[in-house]
C-alpha cells in the first residue's frame, strides 16, 4: 500500500531524527555493575536539592554542610557517638582555667587539593570573612556571636575583623578567645561555618570562588568533581577519594555519585533497580518496606511543637495551656499521619541529643515523659481554665504548614483538641514557610505548629530560646524561674559542668509545666539503605552523614 | 513584512517591561526575604544582609536599578545559590526543556496528525473510534500519571529504559512520550475535524471528479488545507508544554528550568523568578511571533500588515 508506505516512512523520519539529536552522549552511565571479586567501592546516592553553595562562610543548609563536611576537614570531627576527634588540630584543645582561652596544635601533614599546608591562618582568615558584615554570612553570626570574641561587635560594624578572638601563633598553631567560657565550643569546631578556607586560592577567585567545582579547594576525605550549577548537567556531581588527605588510608570508598531526585517515587525505583543505594521514603512507601532488611530508621534531634501564644487571653491561662498539650494523641500522629519511624515528643529537648555529663544518662531519659497523652487530666484542666477565664468557648486560631503531611497532621490536632475539649474551637490556617516565619516573627498567631533543629551539642540551643529576652521568643512565655535558670547556666554556671546540666534539666521541668509549649512528635527518616554498605555515621549536627569510614560490603 | 516584524518587536519590548512591572510588584508584596536560614537569623542580623544586597532601599529605587541592570542584559545573582549567575543558571537548564519541549511538541503532533489522518478518511470505522478513544484518554489523563506508569512497568519492571536522569537518548523517551500525549491528542482531534472539512469541500469533488488519485487528494490538497488551523493551536500547545514540563523534568530528575523555577518561589530567590518569568513570557511571545508569520506564509490568503504588501 502505498499511503501506509509513507506514512510509515513520515513517522521513521520523525523518529530517527528524535534519537539522533539526542544522539552525541558523552555523560556515562551510573549504574555500573560488579564484576566479580571485591565490591566495588562506589556508593550511589541521592539527594532531594542540589548543593546550593560550597562556601562554607555562606552554607546554611543540610546539603551544603553534608558535601562540605565530606570534601572539607575542621579542627574536629564528629566520631559515631558524636563525640569532636582531632581532625586538622593535632590533639584535644588546651583550655585555660577560666574557659575562655583555648590553644590547639594543628597536625603538620594536611595539605589543601593544590598542595599548599593547612595552617592556622586558613581559620583565621575562614572565621574572619565569616563574621565580616561585608561577606552577608548568615551562619556565620549565627554561630559565631557571643561565642567568639568581638564577633557581634564586628558583625555589626563597631569593630574592625582584626579584633576577632582567634589568631594563629604559628603556622601549627590556632590561638583562639571566647566570649565566655562556651562549653560545647569544642563541638561547635565540628560544625561548617567553622572550616578553614585558604586565603591565597579564596582571594585569588574572588566572586568566582566556590562558583563550581574548579574553583574549589578541598582538604578532606574526599574531593568534588563535576559540580557546576551552572553547567551541562547541574544536578549531578562526584565525590572521589581524596589521595592527598591526611587520613587518606581509612578512607574505602573511591567513589560517590550524586543525583539529584525530588519525587520519592522515582528513587524508590530507581533504588530498586539498583541504581542507587539510598532513597528517602516518604509515609505512603512505609508500609510496604517496614521491616524488610534494607528499611532503616534515623532519629533526628528535630523537635516540633505547638507554641502557644501567651498574648492570646485564654493561652496565657496556665490550665487552658496544660489542657491543649495534654490532648493530642501523640501515638496515633507519629504512627498514621507521619509513619516515618518518628515518636512522640514528651519535652523541650529530644532524646539521645546530650547525655548527663558524670552518669552519662540521656537528658530525656533523666527528666522522663513530662506532657504525655491525658484526655482526662486534659479535661480538667480545661475546666479549671474556663472557670477561671469566666467563659464557656474558646476560639483559637491555629497558624500550620501549607505541606501535604502538615495539613493532615493540623486537621489531625484540631480534631483531638476540639474532641476532647467541649468549648473550643480552633480555626487552622495553613500558609507558606516563609509566610509563617513572618508572622511568627509579628506574633500574629495564637497556636503555631513549628520546629527546631539544633545547631551545636548542647540543652542550651533547645532551651535559651524559650527565655523572655531571647529574640526568637514571640510566644510571650514568660518566667521568671525559667530565664534565671538558663542565665545562671550560661554565665557563672558555665565551668560547672554537672550543676549547669541540672539547670537545664530543671529548666525544662518549669517549662513544661507552665506547658510554655506543647511538644508533638521528634521527627525521624525512614530510608531503604543497601544492606552492603556499611560504616556510614549519622549524625546529630553538621553533615547528616560521615562517608569518611564507609565502605561496600561483599 | 519586514515593517511588520519590526512593529511586533517593539510591542513585545513594551509587553516584556510590563511584565517586569508587574512581576517585581508582586514580588515586593510577597512576604518574607530570600535569606535561607530564615526562621534562626535574627532581625538585626537580617538587616544586616539585606542593606548589603540593596534590598533595604525604597522599592522604587530597587526597581528603577533592577530595570536599568535589565536592560544591559544583567539578570543579577541568585540568593539561595549563592552567587551564580541567573543568566548562566538559565542558559545551563533552558536548553534541556527546550529540547524536551521541542521532541515533545514534534512527536506528539506527528503522532497526532496520524491519527487524525487515519480517523477522517476511515471516518466511523473501528479505526476512528480507536483514534478517538485514544485522544480522550490523552486530552483527560495528565501527563505525570502517564510518566509514573512507564516508569515503573517500563523502568522497574521491564527494565528496559532508564527510570530518570538526562543525557542519553534512551533517558528521553519516557518523558518525551509523556509530555508528548496531551499535544498528539489535541491535533489528532483538531486534524480530524479539518480533515472531514476539508474532504467535503467541493474543490476536494472536482478534483475527485477530474479523476486525480485518492493519494494525492488527501496529501495533496486535503491535509494542506486541514493543517493551517492546527498551527494556531500549536502555540498554546507549545505554552502549555512548558508548564506540562514543570512535573515531568521532577519526576523523571531533569535538570530543567521548571524545576528551578518552582525552586525560586517557594525560597523568595528574587532574581531568579523575575529571570524565569522574563525568560517564559519571551518564550512565549516569540513562539506567538513565529506563528503568526507562518500563518501567513502557508496561507497567503492572510495579509500580516495589511494593504497590499
Amino acid at each position: 500500500m502505498r499511503k501506509s508506505n509513507w506514512l510509515l516512512l513520515v513517522f521513521g523520519l520523525v523518529l530517527t531524527l528524535f534519537l539522533a539529536a539526542c544522539g552525541d552522549d558523552t555523560s556515562s552511565d551510573d549504574g555500573e555493575g560488579t564484576e566479580g571479586g571485591a565490591p566495588e567501592q562506589v556508593l550511589n546516592i541521592l539527594e532531594s536539592a542540589q548543593i546550593p553553595t560550597m562556601d562554607s562562610s555562606q552554607a546554611t543548609d543540610a546539603v551544603a554542610f553534608q558535601f562540605l563536611g565530606e570534601t572539607m576537614e575542621g579542627l574536629y570531627r564528629l566520631d559515631e557517638n558524636a563525640q569532636p576527634q582531632p581532625a586538622i588540630a593535632a590533639g584535644e584543645p588546651e583550655i585555660s582555667e577560666d574557659g575562655t582561652e583555648w590553644t590547639i596544635q594543628l597536625r603538620d601533614d594536611a595539605v589543601w587539593s593544590n598542595g599548599d599546608p593547612v595552617t592556622a591562618h586558613d581559620f583565621v582568615f575562614a572565621w574572619r570573612r565569616a563574621v565580616d558584615p561585608a561577606t552577608g554570612s548568615e551562619y556565620g553570626p549565627f554561630m559565631m556571636n557571643g561565642v567568639l570574641k568581638n564577633a557581634e561587635a564586628i558583625n555589626n560594624n563597631k569593630a574592625d575583623v582584626e579584633e576577632l578572638g582567634v589568631e594563629a601563633v604559628s603556622d601549627t598553631e590556632l590561638h583562639i578567645t571566647l566570649e565566655k567560657p562556651i562549653p560545647y565550643f569544642h563541638s561547635l569546631l565540628t560544625f561548617g561555618t567553622f572550616l578553614p578556607l585558604n586565603e591565597a586560592f579564596v582571594t585569588e577567585k574572588g566572586e568566582e570562588y566556590a562558583l563550581n567545582s574548579d574553583n574549589l579547594l578541598y582538604n578532606g576525605p574526599f574531593v568534588l568533581i563535576e559540580w557546576d550549577p551552572t553547567g551541562e548537567n547541574p544536578e549531578q556531581w562526584t565525590l572521589v577519594k581524596n589521595e592527598d588527605y591526611w587520613d587518606a588510608e581509612k578512607v574505602q570508598l573511591e567513589k560517590i555519585n550524586v543525583s539529584v531526585v525530588k519525587e520519592r517515587s522515582t528513587a524508590v525505583n530507581l533504588y530498586n533497580t539498583g541504581e542507587v543505594d539510598r532513597a528517602g521514603l516518604s509515609a505512603e512507601y512505609v508500609e510496604k518496606y517496614a521491616g524488610t532488611e534494607d528499611y532503616k530508621t534515623l532519629a533526628e534531634p528535630t523537635l516540633f511543637y505547638l507554641k502557644l501564644n501567651q498574648a492570646n487571653e485564654a493561652l496565657a491561662n496556665k490550665n487552658v495551656r496544660k489542657a491543649i498539650a495534654m490532648s493530642i494523641g501523640k501515638q496515633d500522629l507519629v504512627d498514621v499521619i507521619l509513619a516515618n519511624g518518628s515518636i512522640p515528643a514528651t519535652g523541650a529537648v529530644p532524646e539521645n541529643f546530650t547525655s548527663h555529663p558524670e552518669t552519662g544518662e540521656d537528658f530525656r531519659e533523666i527528666n522522663g515523659d513530662l506532657i504525655t497523652e491525658d484526655k482526662e487530666a486534659a479535661k480538667e484542666f480545661w475546666a479549671k481554665g474556663l472557670e477561671e477565664l469566666g467563659v464557656d468557648s474558646v476560639e483559637l486560631g491555629y497558624l500550620g504548614g501549607d505541606s501535604d503531611v502538615a495539613q493532615e497532621m493540623d486537621a489531625y490536632i484540631k480534631d483531638q483538641l476540639e474532641e476532647t475539649l467541649e468549648g473550643l474551637t480552633v480555626e487552622v490556617v495553613s500558609v507558606p514557610f516563609e509566610e509563617r516565619i513572618s508572622r511568627n516573627e509579628k506574633g500574629e498567631y495564637d497556636i503555631q505548629n513549628s520546629g527546631w533543629g539544633p545547631d551545636y551539642l548542647d540543652p542550651n540551643t533547645w532551651l535559651e530560646m524559650w527565655t523572655s529576652t531571647s529574640p526568637y521568643m514571640t510566644n510571650n512565655y514568660d518566667s521568671e524561674e525559667y530565664d534565671t535558670l538558663i542565665s545562671e547556666a550560661n554565665n557563672e554556671l558555665l565551668t560547672e559542668p554537672v550543676k549547669r546540666y541540672e539547670n537545664f534539666l530543671k529548666a525544662e521541668k518549669v517549662l513544661m509545666e507552665d506547658a510554655g509549649i506543647a511538644p508533638l512528635y521528634q521527627r525521624s527518616r525512614a530510608y531503604l539503605w543497601r544492606p552492603s554498605v556499611k560504616g556510614v555515621i549519622f549524625n546529630p549536627m553538621g553533615a547528616d552523614f560521615t562517608y569518611k569510614h564507609a565502605y561496600i560490603e561483599e | 513584512m519586514a515593517k511588520y516584524i519590526l512593529k511586533r518587536i517593539g510591542y513585545m519590548l513594551i509587553t516584556l517591561f510590563i511584565i517586569a512591572t508587574f512581576s517585581f510588584i508582586l514580588m515586593k508584596m510577597l512576604p518574607g526575604s530570600p535569606l535561607t536560614a530564615e526562621e534562626k537569623v535574627t532581625e538585626a542580623q537580617r538587616e544586616i544582609i539585606l542593606e548589603k544586597y540593596g534590598l533595604n532601599d525604597p522599592i522604587p529605587v530597587q526597581y528603577v536599578r533592577y530595570l536599568g541592570n535589565l536592560a544591559q542584559g544583567d539578570l543579577g545573582v541568585s540568593f539561595q545559590m549563592k552567587n551564580q549567575s541567573v543568566t548562566d543558571i538559565l542558559m545551563s537548564r533552558a536548553p534541556v526543556s527546550a529540547e524536551l519541549g521541542f521532541w515533545a511538541l514534534i512527536v506528539g503532533t506527528s503522532l497526532g496528525m496520524l491519527l487524525g489522518l487515519i480517523a477522517a478518511i476511515r471516518q466511523n470505522s473501528w479505526m476512528d473510534y480507536g483514534s478517538n478513544i485514544i485522544s480522550v484518554i490523552g486530552i483527560s489523563i495528565p501527563s505525570f500519571i502517564f510518566a509514573g506508569l512507564m516508569q515503573f512497568y517500563i523502568g522497574v519492571e521491564l527494565e528496559l529504559l532508564p527510570i530518570a536522569f538526562w543525557g542519553t537518548p534512551q533517558q528521553a523517551i519516557m518523558p518525551v512520550i509523556a509530555l508528548a500525549i496531551f499535544p498528539m491528542a489535541i491535533s489528532a482531534r483538531f486534524l480530524r475535524t479539518e480533515m472531514i472539512e476539508v474532504l467535503g469541500s467541493d474543490y476536494i469533488v472536482t478534483a475527485k471528479a477530474k479523476g486525480v488519485s485518492k493519494f494525492a487528494i488527501i496529501f495533496k490538497h486535503g491535509l494542506r488545507n486541514a493543517l493551517i488551523p492546527l498551527i494556531t493551536v500549536m502555540g498554546p500547545m507549545a505554552v502549555s508544554l512548558m508548564t506540562g514540563t514543570l512535573v515531568i523534568e521532577k519526576i523523571f530528575s531533569i535538570p530543567g528550568i521548571g524545576e528551578q523555577f518552582v525552586n525560586s518561589v517557594t525560597t523568595n530567590d528574587f532574581s531568579i523568578i523575575m529571570g524565569t518569568t522574563l525568560f517564559f513570557a519571551f518564550l512565549f511571545i516569540v513562539i506567538i511571533l513565529i506563528i503568526d508569520i507562518l500563518y501567513g506564509i502557508i496561507d497567503p490568503r492572510i495579509r500580516l500588515a495589511g494593504g497590499k504588501d
